[in-house]
């Protein structure tokens, strides 16, 4: 017994110890392009026309929606992109009131933040969902399997699914009108209709300087956080602001990118299958012995010695 | 050798059979709606729960309830201890079926079933999931070809195909045996990986980096409760004799194993500070505490005991609640635990869900009965073996 037990204690100390090693690991790297294109809602400008997600359903070719687009009515309740809809606007009243004591509205538009290093990249299985050097999180149909792991890894909860679907569904999101910016001049649809440039296109380190330009020039107006600059490592879509973000359905998100713990995991352990080789070599061995007592046993006189 | 596996002479239509053939109907029609008018027909899942049920119990918990097939393996043809071959035959033949159902779980998911094989050629090495995916693929077949000398032997005269895979199976069984625990630790840790990416959308008391080693450290520990237990119901619903002989040496070195985990897992929680929670009376406090209260500390005391270990009864209850509380685990972390973000609801498994499950546990019944029945799986225990 005790032979068995300590055979069986190392083995189990291997496996142990090749889940927590940092093995021959190099420190995780961010994949982020440097300056991707990216997008600047200013909050304090947005007037809730919906014209932004007229421009999108008609630029990707989304179903007519029930409810008509000048039809403000909808901002009464708090609506999330869906797999016919990447782009909504929703209305928040924070308490803020005018000079005539009159409620004061912010208007905030939801899509997909196009993350620096998005978590639903590193969890597709099959790579159907890539971070393009221009900034968008771009999806490939014709790779995706449905396994819907980037809808339960992104922090934004943005993809959505076509689940009435049968057999072809499709996960669905805003794709920063990859194919209007990859031309030259080309803006999104909703940043190319906004009527009160709400919408700034731009590349990101430019975007950020234009936010704390504003944000410096009125410091009364504007919350002191550009949001998405380090929101899960940062995002292509920023946001600035005149109310508290949390009131207006923007969570509190960490500034480590999401990606960077299971993917150091991952290298740590399964770079040029080391470990699984490794255990392979080690349990190969323990059998090795462990047979031949075997046989020496059966070749000799049974005594009903059980190793 | 002391055991000789054979078949079972006992009729094979039973009440509980027919039991098990209404759920595999049920299932097997919400499989047609599903397949007809989309998941969205059959399963509560939506664009803030993207996983059910058939993630979190059918993928997850049936990977971790399969665990017996490599431990045992492991310990009888790795370390020798030829003793345990008695449970090796039907551990390996719960982790055949268990994954095999685990693979159909995926299928039946995946929205595009049919692309099921596109991970093979477009991989994302980044993705736990895709080490998953290879692992469980490559390990569903690994169980099988270890099954072969087992189907060989009933069959082996009328298929020559199979006697001829049994002969060359001979000299190179022992690279599927090691192939078989190696694989079982790669995607066993890597499963617990899969919701580390999602801190913000999972509860603090199972968000742990650790997750992976605490997933790999307690599939090491369910493996045998899950033999005691599978093997307590094959011999009690096939009126065979008990195997305590095998099973409470077995129950003796899971209390080192369970002991290990509910170290790491009990460390993990305080380290991180985490169990500040726990009382809050919230479902997810609650589900941790049955979860680790009756699935972990309250078996592994009991194990202590002498005369538990030797009890048939009372180690069958303590096997039951390591397996019970295993599974709760993978249903924490993939579905209590997760919290989406804008949802105003939350999430409760459809019918439709239900009965898929359900339905695919029958079928894992009822394929093990009939696969012992007609093959030589289990040992009919007649004599005590000498130590």
């Amino acid at each position: 017994m005790t032979i068995s037990r300590r055979g069986f204690l190392g083995a189990l100390g291997i496996a142990g110890a090749a889940s927590t090693m940092p093995g021959n690991a190099q420190a995780w790297q961010s994949k982020a392009p440097p300056a991707p294109y990216g997008c600047l809602v200013d909050l304090t400008r947005c007037v809730g026309c919906r014209k932004c997600e007229l421009a999108c359903k008609e630029v990707n070719g989304l179903p007519e929606p029930a409810v008509k687009f000048d039809d403000l009515t909808i901002l009464d309740a708090k609506r999330r992109p869906d797999q016919n809809v990447f782009t909504v606007i929703n209305r928040y009243y924070t308490g803020r009131i005018d000079e005539r004591d009159r409620l004061v509205p912010t208007y905030v538009k939801v899509q997909c933040m196009h993350c620096q290093d998005p978590a639903c990249v590193s969890a597709c299985i099959t790579g159907a969902l890539t971070k393009k050097e221009n900034g968008a999180v771009h999806y490939d149909v014709n790779k995706c399997i449905g396994c819907r792991y980037c809808m339960a890894a992104c922090p934004f909860e943005i993809p959505a699914y076509e689940y009435d679907r049968p057999i072809l569904p499709r996960v669905r999101k805003c794709t920063f009108c990859f194919e209007r910016i990859s031309k030259e001049g080309g803006r999104p649809g909703c940043a190319a209709i906004c009527p009160v440039e709400a919408i700034t296109f731009g590349r990101r380190p430019e975007l950020l300087r234009l936010a704390r330009n504003r944000i410096d020039g009125d410091p009364g107006k504007y919350i002191d956080h550009i949001y998405g600059e380090q929101e899960v490592g940062g995002t292509s879509w920023l946001y600035i602001s005149n109310v508290d973000f949390q009131k207006v359905g923007f969570q509190e998100l960490p500034a480590r990118p999401m990606p960077q713990t299971t993917e150091t995991i991952q290298s740590a352990l399964f770079s040029y299958l080391w470990s699984p080789l490794a255990l392979f070599g080690v349990l190969g061995a323990v059998m090795g012995v462990t047979s031949r007592k075997h046989h020496a046993a059966d070749h000799g006189k049974e005594d009903g010695h059980d190793a | 050798m002391t055991h000789k596996p054979q078949p079972i002479d006992r009729p094979f239509w039973t009440p509980g059979v027919l039991v098990m053939l209404a759920l595999m109907i049920a299932a097997g029609v919400t499989l047609i709606i599903r397949y007809t008018y989309g998941l969205a027909a059959v399963t509560n899942l939506s664009n803030h729960y993207p996983w059910g049920i058939w993630i979190g119990l059918d993928v997850a918990s049936g990977v971790a309830l399969a665990a017996g097939g490599f431990t045992t393996a492991f310990l009888a043809h790795i370390l020798g201890r030829h003793y345990y071959e008695a449970v090796t035959r039907p551990a390996l033949l719960t982790a055949a079926l268990g994954y095999t159902f685990v693979a159909l779980a995926v299928f039946f998911d995946i929205g595009r079933s049919w692309a099921i094989w596109k991970p093979i050629f477009y991989q994302n090495h980044n993705s736990a999931l895709f080490e998953v995916a290879m692992c469980v693929m490559v390990y569903v077949t690994v169980l099988w070809i270890e099954f072969i000398p087992v189907l060989a032997e009933r069959l082996g005269k009328k298929i020559r195909l199979l006697a001829f895979l049994n002969r060359s199976l001979d000299k190179t069984m022992w690279v599927f045996i090691i192939l078989g625990v190696v694989l079982s630790c790669m995607h066993q840790s890597s499963l617990g990986t899969l919701m580390v990416i999602a801190p913000t959308k999972t509860s603090p008391l199972w968000a742990t980096p650790l997750q992976p080693l605490l997933f790999l450290t307690s599939a090491f520990a369910v493996g045998y409760p899950m033999v005691v237990v599978e093997t307590a119901i094959a011999t009690s619903s096939l009126k065979l004799e008990s195997e305590m002989n095998v099973l409470t040496p077995l129950s003796k070195i899971t209390i080192l194993l369970l002991g290990i985990y509910m170290a790491l897992k009990l460390g993990d929680l305080i380290s991180r500070g985490a169990y500040v929670t726990l009382l809050d009376g919230s479902a997810q406090s609650n589900a941790f505490l049955v979860e680790v209260g009756l699935g972990v500390v309250l078996p592994w005391i009991m194990l202590l005991f002498p005369a538990v270990r030797r009890s048939r009864r009372l180690l069958f209850v303590a096997a039951l609640l390591i397996v019970s509380g295993v599974m709760l685990n993978r249903f924490n972390v993939f579905v209590v635990s997760f919290k989406a973000p804008y949802a105003n609801h939350p999430y409760y498994p459809a019918i439709g869900e239900i009965l898929v499950t359900a339905g695919a546990v029958a079928t894992i019944f009822f394929l093990y009965r009939l696969i012992v029945t007609w093959f030589p799986v289990l040992s009919a225990q007649r004599q005590e073996v000498s130590r």
